[in-house]
């Protein structure tokens, strides 16, 4: 029935979809029978903006590069930069940084299972879970300062020290959320409805997944133990006990399974931290310019491997830093999940990546007659930008235009 | 064990329970001591250093030299993106920043704040 075959477009502007990204879908009927995903309606060129900040200006641009795994960006980008610059970070800095990091993906893992019950109509889920994650988002502000791109980082260490009473504080409220997630946990065993929802969605291979490049909660579902925690200890989790989770499942559930079951590895990883948080001093000083050098950072983000490369010239502006998202190295294996499923399961399958297109969209020209790529100045591909929108008829007149 | 209605208990119990929502603005909310907010500067301690102004990532202070030992210093809260480095930067803690997190104007103009400041000392010079 090949010929009956259309073609449906989810999105870049879709209401199943929290970030705008193409998906040009090939249906047969109800069933997906060919996908090409389209990136790029979120570009912001932070890559290129690095470039023009100093580095200590640019650990708060690329914080907010995504406003979920601030910390991941923030961290993979100094641990580049301060093993460039050869700096010693002390350990309490270290034991601060994991900290945060921790906290920081119970927020996001909470915050995901609410989207993926919202996203299967189970909107109760996402009440309940957006409620619990609120509490997580409270003790961060408390912890760092603010609720999101806490700001908490800085070359050398961290910028506040942490006290007693915060300690027990935060003792205080993950063993509050450790509960309601055995809660969630026993749900996703014993909900039929969650199960049957979910079960067979998304399948993606183990062999699939190595194939593909799938890291974090998405290839581990798959079977593929990898995590960058475990495999290249940064900061301080080489001193830390906790395993690697994994599902056979392979499918939505598998995924949903595998990020309950890290919650609560988060929540040892933390009680660890707060008992084996060493005394010292909580930064050194670092240079404004850095040495020449270049550095390659791993960082293992709640949605999956985060890579980071920094280039220095010596001044004290990087020359090139390059961020490779989670979302870029797993939206490989969404056009596969998608591929002869139905399209109502779409919303689901694309959410179970945890997808964060804003860390993911990047720009290169690519000329397709001569085959060469170049890279654009910041002044050009603003330039080009405001000309593309005005040759399709958008008025730009009215923004100011501060070209050289 | 699977079993199908298993939020049941969950749902009556939380028919009777409070909301956890609150009832803001009519019940003041409060965030944690510390929260960085509305930046607070005070012109009597400035002495012109312009560290501030070299880190902020936001480019959101200005500081023009208007006179003899006198310049004006603009900051702009619609630029401000509340990391703090210009605190931590400043060593005379003129700016500071305060936990107060309502800034909602309706004119963008009233988020710029003006100071003439007039240091008793020379200006230290720039590093």
């Amino acid at each position: 029935m090949s010929d009956h075959s259309i073609t449906v477009p989810i999105g870049p502007q879709h209401p199943a979809l929290k970030e705008p990204a193409g998906f040009m879908l090939q249906v047969s009927g109800e069933k997906i029978t060919g996908v090409s995903i389209r990136l790029g309606y979120n570009h912001r060129g932070i890559e290129k903006a690095c470039e023009d900040r100093s580095y200590i200006q640019d650990i708060y641009l690329i914080e907010r590069i995504c406003g979920i795994c601030s910390h991941s960006h923030s961290t993979a980008f100094i641990q580049a930069v301060e093993e460039i610059a050869g700096l010693q970070v002390p350990p309490r800095a270290q034991y601060i940084r994991t900290l945060v990091a921790e906290l920081e993906r119970l927020h996001s893992h909470l915050l995901w299972l609410g989207v993926a019950g919202h996203e299967i109509g189970f909107d109760t889920l996402l009440m309940y879970t957006w409620r619990d994650r609120e509490s997580v988002l409270d003790l961060l502000a408390d912890l760092t300062g603010n609720r999101v791109n806490y700001g908490i980082n800085t070359i050398g260490g961290v910028r506040r020290d942490i006290d007693p009473a915060k300690i027990e504080n935060i003792l205080k409220i993950v063993d509050a959320v450790e509960e309601r997630t055995k809660y969630y946990i026993n749900l996703a065993t014993e909900e039929t409805t969650l199960i049957q929802r979910l079960s067979g969605v998304g399948a993606l291979s183990k062999e699939d997944a190595l194939r593909l490049g799938a890291v974090g909660p998405t290839a581990r579902a798959s079977g593929v133990a990898r995590d960058v925690r475990r495999d290249d200890p940064y900061i301080s989790y080489g001193e830390l006990d906790f395993k690697v989770c994994t599902s056979d499942q392979c499918d939505v559930y598998g995924r949903t399974v595998v990020r309950l079951l890290e919650l609560m590895e988060s929540f040892s990883i933390i009680r660890q931290v707060c008992a084996k948080m060493p005394d010292g001093p909580v930064s050194v000083k670092a240079p404004r310019k850095v040495p020449a050098g270049e550095a390659l950072s791993r960082y293992e983000a709640p949605r999956g491997e985060d890579v980071h490369y920094v280039r220095a010239n010596g001044t004290d502006r990087p020359e090139r830093v390059k961020v490779r998202a989670p979302t870029l190295a797993n939206l490989q294996s969404v056009a596969k999940m998608l591929e002869d499923r139905y399209l109502a399961d779409t919303p689901i399958i694309i959410a179970a990546i945890d997808p964060c297109f804003s860390c993911t969209d990047r720009m290169i020209v690519t000329d397709e007659r001569s085959g060469s790529t170049r890279g654009m100045c910041w002044d050009e591909l603003r330039r080009h930008g405001i000309e593309w929108y005005r040759a399709r008829g958008i008025d730009t007149t009215r923004i100011k235009l501060a070209l050289p | 064990m699977k079993k199908p209605a298993a939020m049941t208990r969950q749902l009556l119990r939380s028919l009777f329970a409070k909301p956890a929502t609150s009832r803001y603005p009519y019940e003041p909310s409060k965030l944690p001591r510390g929260t960085r907010g509305r930046l607070k500067f005070d012109p009597a301690k400035c002495i012109g250093c312009r560290l501030c102004v070299r880190d902020c990532p936001a480019g959101g202070i200005e500081v023009t030299k208007t006179g003899d030992r006198q310049f004006e210093v603009v900051i702009d809260l619609g630029k401000c993106i509340y990391c703090g480095q210009c605190a931590e930067n400043c060593n005379k803690e003129a700016i500071m920043l305060s936990d107060d997190f309502e800034l909602a104007e309706l004119q963008n103009s009233k988020l710029v704040l003006r100071y003439d400041v007039k240091p008793e000392r020379k200006p230290a010079p720039e590093s």
